[in-house]
């Protein structure tokens, strides 16, 4: 059980591995891919909110930021909710910081679980509330050669 | 007043053009030094979106700051 930000590329097939429990009937993953167009204005259950400056604008690459050691925490914390309120075996989830291009793996949580309910529901919970609470912050490079830390109000003087 | 350590990141940072700076403040709870840091530096998110953390912990804003503090401003958060 775990939560690790890391700059390296992430190993689905390594991480899933480490999920293995004889006991275990489901394992779901997730991973969050960096997309080619700007949807800022989505919240973390994917209803539109107000505010986005640049929706749909096309995006070259993205750039993420965390406090390790912070988010490790907070991380921790959600997977043992995640562990109390769902019957699974075990849980990871591995966030990357750095420059990222399109297609490339953002993100990936993994549950084992006896039974597929308690691990689709876990994996949910797990990433929603990564994407809601684990201080990790997303700025976007559009084509245009303009940049833009989502979700922000506040914007760079000049 | 007391001094306490400021550190900011992402767009704070870049906002502000710095990533720490030493602030003498009468500020008592983390809410108003974010509301006086706010108003010198232009940062335009309300309290409610952002977090803040205290000497590497996660805390309230009503927390009470103590000179020496070191004070994280964290904007709204964009994981995954």
């Amino acid at each position: 059980m775990s939560f690790k930000i890391t700059s390296a590329v992430i190993d689905p097939v390594a991480r899933k591995r480490e999920l293995t429990q004889s006991a275990s009937g489901a394992c779901v993953t997730f991973e969050g891919w960096v997309r080619n167009h700007n949807d800022a204005d989505m919240d973390v259950r994917g209803r539109a909110t107000q505010g986005a400056v640049a929706d749909g604008e096309a995006v070259q690459a993205l750039e993420y930021e965390a406090h390790a050691s912070i988010a490790e925490k907070e991380g921790a914390r959600i997977i043992a909710e995640a562990r109390e309120r769902f019957a699974i075996a075990a849980a990871h989830c591995e966030h990357r910081v750095g420059k990222l291009g399109i297609g490339d793996c953002a993100v990936w949580v993994g549950v084992s679980a006896a039974h597929r309910g308690a691990a689709f529901d876990a994996c949910r919970y797990i990433i929603d509330e990564t994407k809601a609470r684990v201080p990790i912050w997303k700025k976007e490079h559009y084509a245009s050669g303009v940049s833009s830390w989502v979700n922000c109000a506040t914007k760079v003087a000049g | 007043m007391i001094e306490i350590t400021a550190r900011y990141f992402a767009a704070f940072r870049e906002r502000a053009g710095r990533d720490t700076e030493r602030v003498t403040t009468q500020a008592r709870t983390a809410a108003e030094l974010y509301d006086e840091l706010a108003r010198r530096h232009g940062f335009a998110d309300s309290l409610a979106r952002c977090k803040v953390a205290v000497n590497d912990e996660l805390a309230d804003w009503n927390v009470t700051l103590t000179a020496g503090d070191e004070v994280l401003f964290f904007p709204p958060v964009a994981g995954g």
